[in-house]
Order: C-alpha cells, then structure tokens, then sequence
C-alpha cells in the first residue's frame, strides 16, 4: 500500500469539500463565529487546528490497541489537552497579538467537535499514517472555511485584509461605509450559511430531500 | 380601464407558451393580475371565490399608508425648513419633502420587485405580490437622510434572506421591513441613530438651500428622553428642534423629527380605519399592542427612578413607532399569531417588550423595530400553546 494510494488521496481530500467537517457535518460551527470577525486570527486558529488534530490523530492511532475502551475518552482529552496547551504556548510566545485576538478560544480547541470526532471515527480504527492525513485533512476543511468567512467579513466590516486597508479611500469619500453587522457574530452564521448554500447547489447528492 | 384591458389582451399571446416573449411570461402575469381581479375559476371542487385575493389585500394597505406617508413627506420637508428658518409655503414644503422621500420609494421597490421578478422568471413561478407592502413600509420606517445604496443593500438582504430563503411570500418568519430596518440599524448605526439623522439640513436637488438656524438639534423625543440624567427628573420636557416644548398635540399631529412615516398618529390612525374597516389587518393584535405598551408604561411610572421611566403611557405611544408599528407591522399576517386568543398574547407582550427596551436600555431610544422582530418569533410558539390548551379543554369535556 502506497503512501498515497487511491484510498490515502480519498482520506485526505473528502473532507475539504464533500465531506466538509463544517459545512457538511456542522461540527466547530462556534469557534468558526467566535474567531473569523478578521483573517489573520482565522488562518491562525485554522493552522492550530490543523496540527492539533493531525498529531491528536496519529497519537490516538497508536495507542488505539492499548487504550482500554472505557477509558478512551480521558485518554483521549488527555492527549488533545497537552497539544492545546503546546500551541496555545506556541502562539504565546511567537504570535502574542494574534494569541491575545484569539482569547478563550485557543484553549477552547479541546472542546471542537471536530477533535473527538475524528478521535472516535477514525483514529481509534486505523493506521497512524492514514490517521495523519485524515487530521490533515479535516483541519484543512475546517481551516479553509474559517478563512473564507474571515476573509468577507473583514472585507466587508472593516474594510481591510490582514490589517492593510484594500477599499480605496476614495470610496469612503463617495460615501461607502463599513457594514458595521459584519462584523457581529450574526453575520457570521449567515456567510457559513450561504457557503453552504453555493456548497449544497454545486453538490446535488449533499442535497436533503 | 377598457383600453387598458385591450391592449394587454392584444400583446397577451406574445407571452403565452411558443411566443416570442414567453420567458417574461411570469412579468406579465404579475402586472395583469396586478391590474385586474384574475377571471380564472377552479376546474374541480369549490367554486365559491372571494374578488379579495391576496393583490387586493395588499393594495388596501397600501391606501391604508398613503396618510402617513403624505404627512411623512410635509413633515420631513417642515423639520427642513424650520432648521433653515424658512417658510415658504405648504406647496413648497410638501414638494421639498416629496424630492426627498421618493428616490428612496424608487430604489426600495427596485431592488426588491426586480429580486422577485428574477427569482420568479428563474424559478418559472408566479410574480409574488409580498413585496408590495414592504417596499412602501421600507422608506417610511426610515431617517429621511438614509443613503439610497443602503436602502438597496438592505432590501436586497432582507429580500433574499428573510424572504426567498424561507420559500417566498407567505413563509417568511420576520417582517421583511423590518428586517430591512434592523440590517440597517446594526450595520450602518451612523446613518440610523444619533441626532444628526432625522432631519434633512442640505437641499434636495437645489431647493431649499439655506443656513441652519442657530439653537437647532436633531434629536428625536425618544432620544432626547433616552439620553437625560437621572437628576432632570420632574424638569424634563421634550422639546421640537428649536428647542420649544412639545405637547401631546404635537406628538399626536406628528410634526416632530423621526422616521419619514411614524410621526403623525393621526395619520396612522386613519389608515388603522381603513384596515379595520376592511378587515384587513387584526382589531385584536392592535388593541392588545396599544394595552400592552400602556400597561407597562404605566407600570414603569410607578417605579419611575429615571426620566424615560417618568414617561407618561399617552407620550409613551405617541412618540415614535410605537402606533406605526402596531397599525401596520405587528398585524402582518404571516409573521403574526394566527390563533384568535394568541393575537391578544403576541400584541400585548409586542407593546410591552417596546417600551421594557426603550425604558431600560438607553442604547436604544426605540424598542418597536427589536419588540416585533423578537415577537415574530414566538408567533408560532404562542400558537402552539394555544392550540394544546384547546385540545386538553375539549379532552376534559369528553372524559366526563
């Protein structure tokens, strides 16, 4: 079995797009408002998952034979707890601002519905290789959606990317004026919500009857 | 009338099935049965048919807000020309505030008629007339120095994502005029709030061009009310916007800065007439709205540690879209309550969540926008309870 066969290539690009963890599952839908009211701090938040779910994963996948079941879940907050707490560290020290920005919700990661998920559906069940392009993936899937949100919302809000003002002044001169709602968390279950609207029209089997 | 009748019949087969223009046949459709009562009759089963169809209702509304909004268009242009210390005429002024109001007419139907059109044309269905009403409420619940491309911004919201996401005219949860307003008010709170907005101080396309008088201020009763201290309790008065005291006359004519149409209760009452006497609109939401805002008005008096709990009841519902709210948003009929005793229930908590907002949270001077959004709400939780409670009577009836 190649590294990447056919069925490694399935595990990691499904959930981008057919199998979404936000748009699709509807899994980390809070964080996903709480931190996308500019882009830096969703690209942020969007990399921390990322690794946290892709090393949770692998380390799960090896322990999976010697994890007793009934204790699965603490071992596993266990696992997923001391990575938070690495990246949260991580981007103490090197990102403060963005750190700061973040708040409550780089520590919040350990609750994200995406971690035990993937924890329970598919470390627990398979190889540490195919168990770290599956939280690759998924962190992906997670990490491209906050990014687009973000990416509007400090668009239309705040009229900047990344902090560097993008609408000419002469715009605001015209008249223009920020859209003040997008900023608010409201706004931003409405632009996940047309995400899935564009997502859900392109892919007709995701389509509920 | 009968020409009228010729000419669409004439270019009528262009429309139909293998004409040249039947892609537009949905545009068609809307303006003829927009125009004339639809002759169609139904093939099978019922044939007993009301001429009032849901175009005819909608229309009587519509007369029903023409007072209010010709008043709402002298008033915007009075305010102008008391702030520039001018008085000329009632023509001019009526034609001054007509130039400002109608852009705003203009743009709101629009954008919302040319949103459903196109959903129709798209979707191959009728023309729905739902948007009829709203985009005559849009301009009227508004300051009158609102930009137009916001106005279109936020129709085209409300229109898509109150409206055409919850399946069109009929299924809408919210109100989609006041959707249209609260977009307006949380995203663009510079041009919807504040003392600046209510009353037009520049000329509309050159008339009325003049210097502000001095001792001029902006601000609306509620927001004068919102923003006094404790320590002017028993001293306060709202005053016009020259700073003369105002009388419960004048809140009841109108003639007080505010959003184009609310002022004038008189004229609100008229069009209230109109839809009672049509059986339009509910008499059972109105009234409930009405007793609900005196009720806890009076209420807050007796309390009254600050000065916009010291506001009396009568002010209370005269002062601003605490009567246009209850006359022709709370009482529409599909976000409203549909059962007779929830009608009382979802007026009366309307009227008293209005004025619990307004008394007790001075960042917002006025509570009847957020009041019947939340109501419209738990519409159909009130229905629901109403509903149960009836099945159980009738049980208990049965088990004896």
């Amino acid at each position: 079995m190649g590294l990447l066969s056919n069925k490694n290539k399935e595990v990691l690009a499904s959930p981008l797009s057919k199998n979404n963890p936000v748009i699709v599952q509807m899994l980390g839908i809070c964080s996903a408002l709480a931190v996308t009211s500019k882009l830096e701090p969703s690209i942020v938040m969007g990399l921390s998952v990322v690794g946290v779910v892709a090393f949770a994963n692998v380390i799960i996948s090896l322990l999976r034979n010697t994890i007793p079941n009934r204790i699965r879940i603490i071992v596993q907050l266990v696992v997923v707890a001391a990575l938070v707490t690495i990246v949260s560290e991580v981007l103490k020290a090197f990102a403060y601002d963005v750190n700061k920005q973040l708040s409550v919700f780089v520590g919040l990661i350990i609750t994200n519905c995406i971690l035990m998920g993937r924890l329970e559906a598919f470390a627990l069940g398979n190889g540490p290789w195919e168990s770290f392009l599956d939280g690759i993936g998924n962190g992906a899937g997670y990490a491209i959606i906050l990014v687009i949100v973000g990416f509007f919302r400090e668009l239309l809000g705040s009229g900047t990317l990344l902090g560097i003002q993008v609408i000419p002044d002469i715009f605001y001169e015209w008249g223009y004026v920020n859209n003040g709602l997008m900023i608010l968390p409201p706004m931003a279950l409405i632009v996940v919500a047309v995400i899935i609207w564009v997502h859900r029209s392109r892919n007709r089997e995701l389509q509920e009857n | 009338m009968k020409a009228l009748r010729n000419y669409l019949d004439k270019i009528k087969p262009n429309f139909e099935e293998g004409g040249k223009l039947h892609m537009f046949q949905s545009v068609f459709d809307g303006v003829e049965t927009f125009l004339f009562v639809p002759n169609s009759t139904s093939k099978s089963g019922v044939h007993i048919h009301d001429a009032v169809d849901s175009k005819r209702t909608m229309t009587m509304v519509i007369y029903a807000l023409i007072p209010a909004l010709l008043f709402g268009m002298y008033n915007t242009g009075y305010q102008h020309y008391l702030a520039i210390g001018q008085d000329p005429g009632f023509l001019m002024t009526f034609v001054y505030g007509l130039l400002a109001v109608l852009p705003k007419i203009v743009v709101s139907y629009g954008v919302g008629l040319g949103i459903e059109f196109v959903v129709a044309q798209w979707k191959k269905e009728e023309i729905q007339e739902g948007f009829l009403v709203s985009g005559i409420l849009i301009p009227m619940i508004i300051p009158v120095d609102t930009p137009l491309w916001m106005i279109g911004v936020a129709t085209a919201f409300a229109v898509v994502f109150a409206k055409e996401v919850f399946g069109g005219t009929g299924y809408n949860v919210f109100n989609v005029a006041l959707v249209t307003r609260a977009f307006l008010f949380f995203a663009y709170p510079a041009a919807m709030s504040g003392d600046q907005v209510w009353v037009r101080t520049g000329d509309t396309f050159g008339i009325g061009v003049g210097q502000l008088v001095d001792g001029f201020s902006g601000a609306t009763p509620l927001g004068q009310i919102s923003v006094a201290g404790k320590e002017m309790i028993g001293s306060f008065h709202t005053v016009d916007i020259l700073g003369q005291p105002l009388t419960q006359c004048d809140m009841f004519f109108g003639l007080i800065p505010g959003s184009i149409g609310e002022t004038s209760t008189l004229a609100i009452l008229l069009g209230a007439a109109l839809l009672l006497f049509t059986r339009v609109a509910s008499w059972k939401i109105m009234l409930s709205v009405f007793i609900g805002g005196l009720c806890t008005s009076g209420l807050f008096n007796l309390i009254g540690t600050t000065v916009p709990m010291n506001v009396s009841p009568v002010d209370q519902i005269l002062l601003g879209g605490f009567a246009f709210g209850a006359v022709f948003m709370a009482t529409d009929p599909v976000t409203a309550a549909r059962t007779e005793t929830g009608k009382y229930i979802y007026g009366f908590l309307i009227g008293a969540m209005a004025i619990i907002i307004r008394v007790l949270n001075p960042g917002y001077p006025e509570g009847m926008m957020l009041a019947i959004l939340l109501m419209n709400i738990f519409a159909p939780l009130i229905d629901y309870y109403v509903v149960e409670a009836n099945i159980k009577r009738r049980l208990k009836r049965e088990v004896k």
